[in-house]
Formats: structure tokens, C-alpha cells, sequence
């Protein structure tokens, strides 16, 4: 069998009723978005499944989006299956006030340190992780400086504000 | 290996645990990384890594420039290879505009490219020869790659931090001086290299030092989020110029080593043959080299030619809003993967329409990779250690991002 987007799909729900929240198709690439109760279900489920062998956790990132309520923080994982060369994308939001997550290591040791990286950008603590610890900036750093409201530059500069270009920025994001 | 179960029991502990701390600055790490050891005599019992030392925030850098200025940042990732890294940025953006390069454009990348992966390559596995006490054939091979840089130079005016083509395809045709650096440096680096690989490849002592220090099994590899020639010295082949092929590598013939013991005698063999498959790749792409035009027709993000700029109004016009990052861009998330000198390199980027990425995550193939370094080290001597840092192509900027 042939695995594509709806394949995969189809057998996902079927095994996970009702935990696929939303799916899209970006760019050709199947995207899932799902909680983070049956995440590490679910991909163990794609790893472990005989069909779909989703063996290679390409990339594990962080997100923060804050404007969406309730779903400020979120986990962007990448997934690759060798056996039929294809690639899916698994999503899980979660609240800025309680950003836990399982931790994957548990299928992947892979995921050790891009978990730690996301924990150090975003703050996103992963439950489970062997060795939660900052690992690319210093360890008494306060903040988690990918988050959308630490800005880079100086904040009193204006040329590169966008309603100077006719253009409205992302809501509730601040350009420099 | 005798070594893995050296240390199940503290039995075999011949005295104290000694702590030692190999780098942040060693000269034998080639790079700015520590590794915090414990020493029983000279036998690694554990070993604990610490990296970040140049952390430079590229991901949250990224997110304060419009596209164009993100691929400098590019550049001092896997600085032994940046043209690879540029154009797989480049290509992240092309997909997401839908933008489709002419043929020619696509086979100059490839040139490109894969020249950066000759130079990548030999820079390794020279270092490789210098750890295990060869320091002749590095000599050697830094001046090939000294030549691979003059061709850099003579297409994009710089040496290491390239930002080689642009978005929309590459800056310029090939000079006349640059048709004459590579056929000469096709001509004659196939003998210097074979004299190169010669020296070390049935070499004894060579032998003797890199046959089964680090290995790693296949298996274990993949769940480490190996890839690149770690990855096929273990025996697994994957290659993403085979598996969905970018820039019109299908159009080549060419073959993916592998190796079977994953160790560090592996690693060096799968990557001196991947800089003969490239050589081939380079001799079909040259001479089969297209005509047409060096880069596709985007003027929204493909600045226009300088003398129009001065004398037409809609080249000024593209000019500014080029240079201002003044482009619309679709909303929508993508990602891209090249293979890079060491490994998958991928971008995930996320567009919400404005000038700068949203969002723009790099999938950093020796950062994934090196977390696997203390397992494999693990009862091993320093000196192999050493050894198999070196074979793994780690490299600081990478790591760090």
C-alpha cells in the first residue's frame, strides 16, 4: 500500500477517534493538529504502526502565537518515514500559564536535546524529560527569549514599522 | 565491542575517577565545545557535553529580517559548506513564492553545491589524518580547498561566509575565469586527491586508529536523528538528493556509499567516495550545463540589473521594494530539506504574510547528532575520542546556531 495524506489520515482516526483536532495540507505536507494528552500515543503509534513506520523524528520545534487564547504555546513535530519516504506534520497547542508536554525521549533519544533547545527558547516544560536543562544559553538566564514579546532590536525605532509599507502586521506581534 | 561492557560493573575500575575537561577551548576539539569527562586512567567512564559557547540566536535573529537578509545568517551555520546552507535557504523561499528556477539555474546550484560538499569533506577528513598523526595530507588538501574558494570568490566575490546566489536563482553567470578555475580543477584534483587517499587508506597506523573507534549501529543511529555520511557509514541509505531530490539531482547518476560498522574508518571511507560522486556529479552537470538564464523571473524578490535601476522606472520601483523588504508574501508554512556537508539540513518556515518569517526553525544535523557523542565514547581512550569527535563533522556553528 501506497501510504499518502489520506491514507494516513484515515488510519490515524481510526485509531485515535476524534483526536485529530484539524488537518491541512500546506505545501503538499499532511498537517495534524491534536492535544497533547494523546501526542506521545500518537506517535508511537506512527513509529511502531507496520504501514506507515515513522521511524525518524525529523525536527521537534516550538511555537508561540499570542494572539491565539488558550492555544498560545504549541510543538511543531516533523515526522519521516524511510520505508515509504514520506513526511507528515504533528502540531499540539497549549496555554502560555501551563506549557507541559510529554516528552518524546521516550521513543526517540533524539528528541533529548531538541526538547531542552525548545525548553530554552520557549519555556515549554517537557514532562518526562530526563535532563530538562537549558543547553544553548546560559543557565541563569531569566527569560525564554523566542517568545514573541522579547524584542531584538530597539523598541523606539520606527523604520521598520509595517503601517509605514500599507501593510497590518500579525496581530498582537510587535515589529521593531 | 569488549569496550561497551567495560564499565557494567565498577570492578574493572583500576582507581579513581578522575574529572577532566576537554575544552571549551582544546585545540584538538577543532572548535569551541566542552566535554566534561570522567577519566579512569585514560579510559572514558562517562562523558557530559556542553555546548553554546557561540549561541548567536539566529532563530530569533531571523525573525527581525525580511528574507533576503536571513540568508547571511545562513552562512555561519556549517560554515564548511555555506553555500549548501544558502541555497537551501534560497530554495525554503522559492517554495514557498512557487517559484520554479530555469534548468540553468538549477545545474549552476548543483556545481555549487556540490563543490562545498569537496570542500566540506576534505576538510574532515584531513583533520581526520591530522588526529591520527598524518599531518601531510591535510597540508595537501587545504590547498584543493583553497581552490574550491577561489571559484567561490570568482561567483559571489567572497571565500567562506559566501550568501552565494540569491532568491529567484543565482546573482550572476559563471565568469570566464571561473569556466577556467574548474576545469582545471577538474583536470587535475582527481590525482592529487587519489595521492591523498592513498597515503592514509591502507595506511597501517591509519588503520589500526580508526577501525572501531565510535562506532554505532544502524538502529541506533536512526534514533539518534543521525543523517548525512554518519548516518550511511552506519549503513543506512539515505540521501536526500535520492529520496526527493531538489535542484534537478535527479537528472544524475551517481551512487550513495555506505559503510557497515558505523566507526570512525567508515565514516572517512563513505566520505572519500561521496567527494568522488560528487566530482561526477560536477562533470554531468558541467557539461550539460543549459542554456537559458542564471536566475528565474521573480521581480518581486530577484533584484533587477543595476543600469536599469538608473534609467527604468519599473526596475527602481522593484529595486526599492526588494532592498525595503517590501514584498507580499503568502501566508503558509513549508519545509525544506537539503543535504548538507554533515547531515539533513532542514528550515521550517512559517509565513504570516509579513516581511520577516514568522517563524523560521533550522533542523541542524550535527546538533541532533552530537547528543549520540557521550554513548559512543563511552570506555573508549581519550585518543579515540578525539578521533571520533573529528569523524562526526561537528561543527561549532552549526551547534550552536
Amino acid at each position: 500500500m501506497q501510504l499518502d495524506n489520506s491514507t494516513l489520515l484515515a488510519a490515524i482516526e481510526n485509531r485515535f477517534p476524534g483526536a485529530i483536532l484539524s488537518h491541512s495540507e500546506p505545501y503538499g505536507m499532511l498537517t495534524m493538529e491534536t492535544t497533547s494528552e494523546v501526542i506521545i500515543d500518537l506517535l508511537r503509534f506512527v513509529k511502531e504502526d507496520p504501514a506507515i513506520q515513522a521511524n525518524f523524528l525529523t525536527s521537534l520545534c516550538g511555537m508561540h502565537y499570542p494572539e491565539q487564547d488558550g492555544k498560545e504555546m504549541g510543538v511543531v513535530y516533523h515526522l519521516h518515514s524511510f520505508r515509504n519516504n514520506f513526511r507528515f506534520r504533528v502540531k499540539i497547542f497549549f496555554p502560555i500559564d501551563a506549557p507541559h508536554v510529554p516528552s518524546a525521549t521516550t521513543l526517540w533519544p533524539a528528541a533529548n536535546w531538541m526538547e531542552r533547545q525548545e525548553y530554552d527558547f520557549f519555556g515549554i516544560i517537557f514532562e518526562g524529560h530526563p535532563d530538562l536543562r537549558r543547553i544553548l544559553n546560559v543557565d541563569d538566564m531569566d527569560v525564554f527569549p523566542m517568545r514573541k514579546e522579547y524584542r531584538l532590536e530597539d523598541g523606539t525605532r520606527t523604520d521598520k514599522d509595517d503601517r509605514f509599507f500599507g501593510r497590518q502586521g500579525h496581530e498582537g506581534r510587535t515589529f521593531d | 565491542m569488549q569496550v561497551q561492557s567495560y564499565f557494567s560493573s565498577l570492578d574493572n575500575l583500576d582507581g579513581e575517577l578522575a574529572t577532566l575537561n576537554l575544552g571549551p577551548t582544546h585545540p584538538a576539539t577543532h572548535g569551541i565545545f566542552q566535554n566534561v569527562l570522567k577519566m579512569d586512567g585514560e579510559r572514558i567512564h562517562s562523558a557530559e557535553p556542553t555546548i553554546g559557547y557561540i549561541h548567536r540566536a539566529f532563530e530569533k535573529l531571523a525573525e527581525h529580517r525580511p528574507y533576503n537578509q536571513v540568508t547571511p545568517i545562513t552562512d555561519r551555520l556549517n560554515y564548511c559548506s555555506s553555500p549548501i546552507n544558502n541555497m537551501g535557504w534560497h530554495m525554503t523561499v522559492e517554495k514557498l513564492i512557487g517559484c520554479e528556477l530555469p534548468k540553468r539555474a538549477q545545474y549552476m546550484r548543483v556545481i555549487i553545491m556540490e563543490l562545498s560538499r569537496i570542500a566540506d569533506h576534505l576538510v574532515c577528513n584531513a583533520v581526520i589524518g591530522v588526529d591520527t598523526g598524518a599531518l601531510t595530507g591535510f597540508t595537501y588538501m587545504f590547498q584543493e580547498r583553497e581552490r574550491i574558494y577561489e571559484m567561490f570568490e570568482e561567483v559571489c566575490g567572497s571565500r567562506l561566509t559566501t550568501n552565494i546566489g540569491r532568491i529567484g536563482g543565482m546573482e550572476r553567470d559563471f565568469t570566464p575565469a571561473f569556466h577556467a578555475k574548474l576545469k582545471d580543477f577538474l583536470k587535475s584534483f582527481p590525482a592529487r586527491f587519489e595521492e591523498f587517499n592513498s597515503l592514509l587508506e591502507r595506511n597501517r597506523i591509519f588503520m589500526d586508529r580508526c577501525i572501531g573507534a565510535g562506532p554505532i549501529a544502524g538502529e541506533r543511529a536512526l534514533e539518534y536523528g543521525f543523517t548525512g555520511p554518519n548516518l550511511r557509514a552506519a549503513g543506512v541509505d539515505y540521501d536526500i538528493r535520492v529520496m526527493t531530490p531538489y535542484s534537478s539531482y535527479d537528472d544524475f547518476d551517481f551512487i550513495i556509499p555506505i559503510g557497515t560498522q558505523g566507526d570512525t574508518y567508515d565514516r572517512f571511507m563513505v566520505r572519500q567516495e561521496e567527494i568522488r560522486q560528487s566530482l561526477k556529479i560536477i562533470h554531468q552537470a558541467y557539461d550539460n550545463l543549459p542554456a537559458g538564464n542564471y536566475h528565474a523571473d521573480v521581480p518581486d524578490f530577484y533584484l533587477p540589473e543595476k543600469p536599469d535601476v538608473y534609467t527604468k522606472m519599473e526596475a527602481l520601483i522593484y529595486h526599492f521594494k526588494v532592498v525595503m523588504g517590501e514584498t507580499p508574501v503568502p501566508k503558509g508554512e513549508v519545509y525544506h530539506c537539503v543535504e548538507g556537508g554533515n547531515g539533513e539540513l532542514g528550515f521550517y518556515l512559517v509565513s504570516d504574510g509579513g516581511r520577516q518569517p514568522f517563524r523560521l526553525h533550522f533542523r541542524r544535523p550535527c546538533f541532533i547528532y552530537y547528543q549520540a557523542y557521550p554513548e559512543m565514547i563511552k570506555g573508549s581512550m581519550l585518543s579515540d575520542a578525539i578521533l571520533t569527535m573529528s569523524s562526526m563533522n561537528v561543527i561549532a556553528g552549526e551547534l550552536d546556531a
